[in-house]
């Protein structure tokens, strides 16, 4: 009971080995159920969510122009040319991809894990997964030069031709990995969702509002035959995502790690971009959260506990991340091959080193304050750590496809590299498409899951132990 | 004996142990038709029932396996016999080249089977159910747990049922009309 | 061609009649339903309806400017529109004359196999002979012809791109007097009019300006029009001339003479800023080239050569020399007349020059004396006669003369003095003395020596008659234009530089009905209706030097494409004695010397899109001209490169990018000529500027600059490859080279050992680098079976190329290769499927520069196969690496994919669908690549093809009497484009499977090697490495640390 109340103190005057609770003591079912319902079911729409929902709509008109253009005109309004044949739209793919990663590994790993923090984050993580793999997914179609055959000459669809994709080629690999993770991800969420959906058909007052929910939720009716097999369902579907979601990075890494250019030819890809897209990931959750927890009042459920616990698989992966850059430097130097050495002088020291020596701060120098729990405790703070992070992954991604292919083999046929303001045009609007998603998220669904909120209270047990609170 | 009317009786209680103990009690007492109704998976709660196990884990299983193998046959038979051209010198049959796609397709085959399996034997969709019908039933996805003595069971008898299901000491037993 | 010379048609043209809208609207409102439509056909072919058009839509269009603003496409909408209707009146026929007609099938034709026509390609210092592809009678590619000393199969990047310009959308299309629309029959009224009137003054007031008239036809035409008219003068203009040598000669010899080198008995060369490694803008390159690299193959007995090169400017030649000095053009003379005393050839005392150019001489002149008789001294045409002289007395010292020098009739019929032709016309002009002033093509407006006010001048003229195949700056100020006709449009002859005479036969009429100089100069004599047909007839009839029956020597000169013994013998002369005075140029002095410019020459290639987007040799520059100097140079003078300086040359001035040159001389600034035009055409207004706005009669090689300042503004330069300069503050190892350079020598893709290192060591480009070969054992996978059927690869050799862009031209034309325009080369989408990559070594104030053609490698494990998603480029069973455009969606995954970066994306719609005139252009065999596709080389697979076509055509041919008889594709029958057109037999091209074929035994050379093989591709396309030959008592400057190839002298 004691510590309950040194739970509440400030984290300085916190005794160091208390953690603050996964869900603030003294909620009933109902309690949370009406906390997290009513920002779905209330009759009037928040003044905020009406201002961003406009802002980030115009952000996709940008996005729409763009594409117009592009297919209009072709590639070639982008910066790309020879030898950097790709640029921004393959550094944003690997990106979103990259933050596409937090959610299911939320979900999943840490529900393998019984991690039970994972609860009050998991369904906004999962459709900020959703939201980013999108995205992602518009970028491989838009940077083809001939979009309108790439859209489905990439699948493996009989045609008159009798021609069918090369299942060599990573790019393939990456259609199957991405549409895949894509649809797997989808069937979670969703799965994720039944039993709250029914939730808001009993509860919601309008008729129309009842139906629609109604037929999402199918007619779930909280069977114990049923919730056994939903248990059993959704732990397997957690299993199975795992090693997916460590597979699709891998496989964008191959991407570049199956080719023979310097910079791109090396092994220690695969953990390095998963690394780094959790790294990323946990980085997007953060920014989305920290915010939305304050404007709807979430405290409670969304506690300083989360934020740290996020804080520190940042800090965790950020230092695999640098793990991997130090490797990369170490075995430039260590295998002696010429092109290798060269292609990481010019990394770092060549016409775009700049931007090498801005990941390192980005990524590595400015994450290391998340040693310490005033940063980790402080949300403002860590909301511009996680700002921090996002950047510095991008320009990782900037740093392999542009840097590695501007100066490669032929010292003949070095160029550079300069984005134009279509580039830049696509890039934002994504993010808008991408914010704009997750406002529309948040008004229809509960961005919390309320059925997994219930089982955390204690209440839920069969056999109320005192223990229970000291959790 | 089978009373067309109803569906069955439902018993409705306030906290989880209550609901596990009515539940037990029934199921000692030789009820076997009956079901639980609560706003979260409650594990005893099936299991005193009689629910102990479910085959879902089979169903994705195989679909996992079919999606497996339907991924590296794919590969195989694209490169190899419908189309075999030479790519950089390298084998028709490249197989490690085949195994993200066979990967990627077990995981897919699984998931869906995972998804319509499980949905399929909970014989969901459903939009109606009579025990809808139940003034409270709303409740079930709120914070009350339901206890449901069908009629089809062969021990079922309204008065009997009735007598039984008070004993529990729940909020109130109601009728489910079919 | 080859049949029925006999029956002769007249061109018989009747002054057409002009049509009024207002009639047009009559004579349709007359017709009703189907009779409108067809009175609208008849109406078309009716008199005068084209007029009417023209008249509607002037074809003025083509004077549209180009801004770098708008984009290339939309000028070809704009054209294309222009075109079309134009296109009415110009749609392609036959000429009159009997070329074979299409209309009646005749039985020696196969629909969809080419024929090839020899022919000559006019060119001021000598004709090029070569044979035209024509697919069904639409030239479409130049090659060289074999049968002509002056071509043996090569050609030039000049005759490659000339092609282009006969399609030009931008050519004059119908000729006109003070801008109204008029038609030949106008002008043959005009001047028999004139006739009448001038006979009586014997044509006081009649002037020709010709460019310089190297077809003797021509010139005897043009002798009866002086007998007819007495008075009347004809004179010659071409901007680059010859006078130099020409006056040098008439001093020596009291006679004109040219001299005809012979490297091939030439140990030791001597190149007095003789620029004869690069194109025919040097007489007789082509030859001269094969020649000299014949001693640089190390494949006969025969001795190596050594070419030591003494240059003002950074050309090919000084690139391949083995010994280099760099000296402002002005003091080239110094040196020349020190060495002529050294050597005891007259000359005077060598006067200031430096410890380094003392050394210099004193090597050049020993090495020279220890080759009497087998060495050769050749003077630059850019310099004054002195130097011609003082050369011509080293050789003459020296015991060349007769052995590899010798003297031979000037290819131009009627040599002049061009300079003192041009003033005398002028003055003529200015006095008011001439009434018709006939110019025949050229361009004197634009490039007559400034002081002379050329345009000044034709104010004076009552009648200017520009002949002319663009409406250019002449034509705009003269009174008539008449449109004329291309060299493939047109009967004519032409003679090489050494005099052999050829004829030039069209392969298409007159695509805009244009007239040729033949019909022109023949309306001034007795016969005005004479066709350059019956010229080219008559003519040889009488001068033909073969015994039996004319037609038929006729067809088979027009068949061989050369007269033989038609060159004028060789003339046995000895050069005076006694040295040309000299006035060295003060040392601190900046000298600004006029050089053709590599890819426009002298103004008249400016609007040929491919030599616009042609890299200058060396310097990388597309689509502009510079002024070019030395490192230190643009330091002291503190230019950066791309500042826009002035360059006030007495009093005048022109404002010009500063581009640095590397090893170039101190002092020193290049200007080409060529550039900053404005009524040129699409491809040509508006880039770079006019270097003959500063070029006078005082000063028509070398002039002093007396003031240099920046104007303050910058102009973009499109390089295609940078060189960055390694900063001195560097490691003093590396410092002053280039960083490509040194990074090139470091990653083995030079390979090079002096003679004698290489004589010790035959394997040095194995034995010296680090590059293991892929063994099978390196690769998971068992490789491919390459072991049977044909098997194709390239072998290039560093030794031989000298960088001269044939094969780059001749690949556009070949394989429809879309031209980008200076903005996307800029920023690097340049389409070239081969492009020669320059790399220099040594410092970089006088550097070795190695030219390595860079052509996909077509690897039998290529990298950019398996990362295909759709499976798009492939390999065929003959190890050819492929592209399947229409299967290609653009991921361009390959290219990144590719060691060598050879792979060209189509990032926008490059290829132009829309200009009428440029579709028969293009090779019918060959894909046009539209937007989002990948391209490269493709080994040329439709020459591949078309051999094998004709082998398995023969194959059967042969079973019908022996059934197991067997057709082989034999080595040599399939020539890509590039080793066709290469001059020095660098590349050779064949079945790697046959151990007897040419490349295989090329391959076997110890010095073959693979570029990048470690990474495992095996490139089907290997290189020889270099062998250079330097004097080591001068030293060398190839100079590459880390490396030993270059041993010291043993």
């Amino acid at each position: 009971m004691s510590t309950k109340g040194l739970t509440d103190l400030p984290p300085s005057k916190r005794p160091f080995l208390v953690d603050p609770p996964v869900i603030a003591p003294g909620h009933t079912f109902a309690s949370v159920t009406e906390k997290v319902m009513r920002t779905v079911l209330t009759p009037r729409t928040p003044f905020g969510w009406i201002f961003g929902f406009l802002i980030t709509f115009g952000v996709v008109q940008v996005l729409m122009i763009a594409a117009g253009y592009l297919f209009y005109e072709g590639v070639g309004i982008w910066g790309i040319t020879i030898p950097s044949a790709w640029g921004f739209a393959i550094v944003n793919f690997v990106w979103w991809i990259g933050i596409g990663h937090a959610g299911t590994l939320i979900s999943a790993i840490l529900l393998l894990l019984k991690q039970s923090w994972r609860t009050s984050i998991n369904r906004a993580a999962e459709a900020m997964t959703l939201f980013a793999v999108m995205c992602a997914g518009m970028f491989p179609i838009l940077h083809t030069g001939r979009p309108w055959l790439a859209a489905y000459w990439l699948f493996p669809i009989p045609l008159t031709m009798g021609v069918w994709p090369q299942f060599r080629s990573p790019l393939i690999w990456d259609v199957f990995a991405v549409s895949t993770y894509f649809t797997v991800s989808l069937l979670f969420w969703y799965t994720g969702l039944i039993p709250d959906i029914a939730t808001l058909r009993d509860n919601a007052k309008h008729k129309i509002t009842r139906t629609i929910y109604g037929v999402m939720c199918m007619g779930w009716r909280g069977s114990g035959r049923h919730w056994a097999r939903y248990e059993t369902a959704y732990l397997i579907l957690a299993g199975l995502s795992t090693p997916l979601v460590l597979s699709v990075h891998t496989v964008v890494s191959w991407d570049f790690a199956i080719a023979v250019l310097p910079g791109w030819h090396t092994t220690i890809f695969p953990p390095y971009f998963v690394a780094g897209a959790i790294y990323s990931g946990f980085a997007m959750v953060l920014t989305l959260l920290i915010p939305i927890r304050a404007a709807y009042g979430m405290k409670d459920f969304i506690t300083e506990r989360h934020l740290q616990n996020m804080a520190k698989v940042m800090l965790a992966t950020g230092l695999i991340v640098a793990y991997g850059y130090f490797m990369e430097a170490l075995m430039s130097w260590y295998a002696g091959d010429v092109f290798e050495t060269f292609q990481f002088k010019n990394r770092a020291t060549g016409p775009l080193g700049y931007f090498y020596w801005l990941l390192i701060t980005f990524n590595i120098v400015l994450p290391q304050s998340l040693w310490f729990r005033k940063v980790r405790s402080s949300p403002v703070v860590l909301w511009i750590v996680s700002i921090i992070v996002n950047i510095g992954m991008w320009l990782e991604r900037f740093v392999i496809v542009v840097i590695s292919l501007h100066r490669d083999f032929l010292p003949s046929s070095w160029g550079t590299y300069k984005a134009t303001r279509w580039d830049y045009a696509t890039f934002i609007g994504t993010l808008g498409f991408f914010t704009m998603a997750f406002l529309l998220f948040i008004r229809v669904l509960p961005m919390i899951s309320i059925f997994e909120l219930r089982v955390l209270l204690p209440q839920s047990r069969v056999r109320l132990q005192a223990q229970e609170f000291m959790k | 004996m089978i009373d067309e009317g109803i569906y069955g009786l439902m018993a409705e209680y306030d906290t989880v142990p209550e609901l596990v103990g009515a539940a037990k009690k029934a199921h000692d007492n030789g009820y076997r038709r009956m079901d639980t109704y609560s706003p979260f998976p409650i594990e005893p709660a099936a299991e005193a029932i009689g629910f102990h196990k479910n085959r879902v884990a089979l169903v994705i299983l195989i679909g996992g396996l079919l999606g497996g193998s339907g991924g590296y046959s794919l590969a195989y038979w694209v490169s190899v016999l419908a189309y075999p051209i030479n790519v950089g010198g390298k084998p028709w049959h490249s197989w490690p080249a085949f195994i993200p796609i066979t990967f990627e397709c077990t995981v897919l085959g699984a998931s869906l089977a995972a998804f319509i399996g499980m949905l399929a034997m909970n014989g969901l969709p459903m939009p109606y159910h009579p025990v809808f019908n139940v003034p409270n039933f709303a409740l079930a996805s709120k914070e009350k747990f339901f206890l449901c003595i069908e009629s089809a069971d062969p021990q079922f008898d309204l008065t009997k049922t009735r007598m039984f299901l008070e004993e529990t000491n729940p909020r109130v037993v109601s009728e489910v009309p079919n | 061609m080859e049949n029925h010379t006999d029956n002769l048609v007249q061109i018989t043209t009747t002054p057409k009649r002009k049509l009024s809208l207002q009639e047009v609207r009559e004579r349709l409102s007359a017709a009703k339903g189907k009779a409108y439509w067809r009175s609208l056909e008849e109406l078309v072919d009716a008199p005068g309806f084209e007029e009417l058009l023209e008249n509607e839509f002037p074809a003025g269009v083509t004077e549209f400017p180009q801004e770098s603003g708008v984009s290339r496409r939309n000028f070809m909408k704009l054209m294309g529109a222009s075109m079309a209707l134009a296109g009415l009146s110009a749609c392609t026929r036959q000429p009159e004359e009997p070329i074979v007609p299409y209309v009646r099938q005749p039985e020696d034709l196969i629909p969809g196999v080419p024929k090839y026509f020899a022919t000559t390609m006019p060119f001021p210092t000598g004709g090029i002979p070569v044979l035209v592809k024509s697919n069904e009678f639409r030239p479409t590619k130049i090659e060289g012809n074999a049968m002509h000393p002056a071509s043996s199969g090569a050609t030039d990047v000049f005759a490659q791109a000339s092609i282009l310009d006969l399609y030009d959308p931008d050519r004059a299309q119908n000729s006109s007097y003070r801008d109204q629309r008029r038609n030949w029959g106008d002008f043959h009224d005009a001047i028999d009019a004139y006739k009448v009137k001038a006979g009586a003054s014997g044509g006081a007031g009649l002037r020709f300006l010709s460019e310089t008239i190297i077809s003797p036809t021509l010139v005897w035409q043009m002798q009866t029009v002086l007998k007819k008219f007495p008075s009347a003068k004809w004179y010659q203009w071409d901007p680059i001339h010859r006078d130099s040598a020409r006056s040098a000669a008439k001093q020596m010899f009291g006679q004109y003479a040219e001299p005809i080198y012979n490297f091939e008995a030439a140990n030791v060369v001597l190149s007095l800023d003789a620029d004869f490694l690069y194109a025919s803008y040097f007489p007789g390159f082509i030859p001269y080239a094969r020649a000299f690299t014949k001693r640089r193959k190390m494949a006969e007995d025969t001795p190596m050569n050594r070419l030591y090169a003494v240059e003002s400017f950074a050309t090919t030649t000084g690139a391949l020399s083995d010994n280099r000095l760099r000296m402002r053009a002005s003091d080239i003379m110094v040196f020349a007349s020190a060495l002529a005393a050294a050597l005891g050839g007259g000359g005077g005392a060598a006067t200031g020059l430096s410890d380094d150019e003392q050394k210099f001489l004193q090597a050049v002149a020993k090495d020279l004396k220890a080759n009497a008789g087998a060495s050769l001294v050749i003077p630059g045409e850019q310099q004054p006669p002195e130097l011609h002289i003082l050369a011509a007395q080293i050789n003459q010292a020296l015991g060349n003369i007769g052995k590899t020098v010798s003297y031979a009739e000037p290819p131009e019929v009627v040599p002049t003095d061009q300079f003192a032709g041009l003033r005398e016309l002028v003055g003529d002009m200015n006095a008011g003395k001439v009434d018709t002033l006939i110019i025949l093509y050229g361009n004197p407006v634009y490039d007559a020596p400034v002081d002379l006010d050329f345009e000044g001048a034709m104010g004076k003229v009552a009648n200017n008659v520009h002949l002319s195949l663009y409406r250019n700056e002449t034509s705009r100020v003269s009174q008539w234009l008449l449109h004329g006709a291309h060299y493939l449009e047109t009967w004519s002859d032409a003679r090489a530089y050494d005099g052999t005479a050829s004829l030039v036969q069209p392969l298409i009429a007159p695509l805009y009905d244009g007239h040729s100089a033949h019909e022109l100069v023949a309306l001034f004599t007795d016969t005005p209706e004479m066709t350059a047909y019956q010229a080219i007839q008559t003519y040889w009839q009488q001068n033909g030097k073969a015994a039996g029956d004319f037609a038929t020597n006729f067809r088979r000169w027009l068949h061989d494409g050369i007269i033989p013994n038609s060159a004028p013998g060789a003339k046995t002369l000895t050069p005076r004695a006694g040295a040309p005075t000299i006035t060295p140029l003060a040392k601190d002095a900046i000298e600004v010397v006029f050089r053709p410019d590599p890819t426009t020459y002298d103004g008249r290639y400016n609007n040929n899109a491919w030599l616009q987007e042609c890299p200058k040799p060396l310097l990388r520059l597309e689509w502009d001209n510079a002024a070019m100097m030395s490192i230190e140079t643009a330091a002291r003078l503190g230019f950066e490169q791309e500042d826009v300086i002035r360059i006030t040359v007495d009093g005048r001035y022109v404002d010009a990018p500063v581009l640095v040159v590397y090893g170039m001389p101190e002092n020193s600034i290049t200007l080409n000529l060529g550039y900053g035009r404005y009524f040129s055409g699409r491809a040509g207004n508006g880039f770079g500027f006019n270097a003959y706005a500063i070029r006078s009669t005082k000063t028509p090689l070398i002039a002093v600059a007396e003031k240099l300042e920046k104007t303050g503004d910058t102009y973009h330069l499109a390089v295609v490859q940078n060189y960055t300069l390694i900063k001195p503050h560097g490691d003093p190892k590396w410092m002053n080279r280039s960083v490509q350079g040194a990074e090139a020598v470091r990653r083995d893709l030079i390979r090079v050992a002096s003679y004698d290192q290489y004589k010790k060591d035959p394997d040095f480009a194995h034995s010296q680098t680090f590059d293991e070969d892929p063994q099978s054992y390196d690769s998971l996978y068992p490789g491919f079976d390459y072991t049977k059927g044909y098997q194709w690869g390239m072998a290039i050799d560093m030794n031989s190329c000298v960088g001269c862009n044939s094969c780059v031209i001749a690949c556009q034309a070949e394989n429809n290769v879309a031209v980008v325009g200076k903005e996307q080369v800029k920023i690097g989408r340049d389409m070239k499927w081969l492009r020669i990559d320059t790399y220099y070594t040594g410092d970089l104030h006088n550097p070795r520069a190695f030219f390595q053609p860079m052509l996909c490698q077509h690897c039998e494990n290529a990298p950019c196969e398996p990362v295909c998603p759709v499976g798009a480029t492939v390999h065929t069973p003959e190890g050819v690496n492929t592209m399947v455009y229409n299967r290609c969606v653009g991921t361009r995954y390959c290219s990144n994919n590719c060691p060598y970066k050879v792979r060209r994306f189509n990032f926008k719609l490059f290829s132009d669908y829309i200009t009428p005139s440029l579709k028969p252009l293009r090779n019918p065999d060959v894909t046009v690549r539209s937007r989002g596709v990948m391209e490269k080389c493709s080994y040329c697979i439709q020459r591949i093809n078309a051999a094998r076509i004709q082998a398995e055509v023969e194959e059967t041919r042969l079973q019908e009497d022996d059934p197991t008889a067997e057709r082989k594709i034999r080595d040599g029958e399939v020539v890509t484009a590039c080793q066709q057109a290469c001059p020095t037999d660098a590349i050779v091209f064949g079945n790697i499977n046959d151990p007897d074929s040419r490349v295989t035994r090329i391959k076997a050379q110890p010095r073959n090697y693979g570029l990048l093989t470690d990474v495992n591709t095996r490139p089907r396309t290997s290189y020889i490495a270099s062998v250079v030959n330097p004097n080591f008592e001068i030293g060398d400057r190839t100079d590459m640390p880390g490396k030993t190839f270059i041993g010291e002298q043993s």
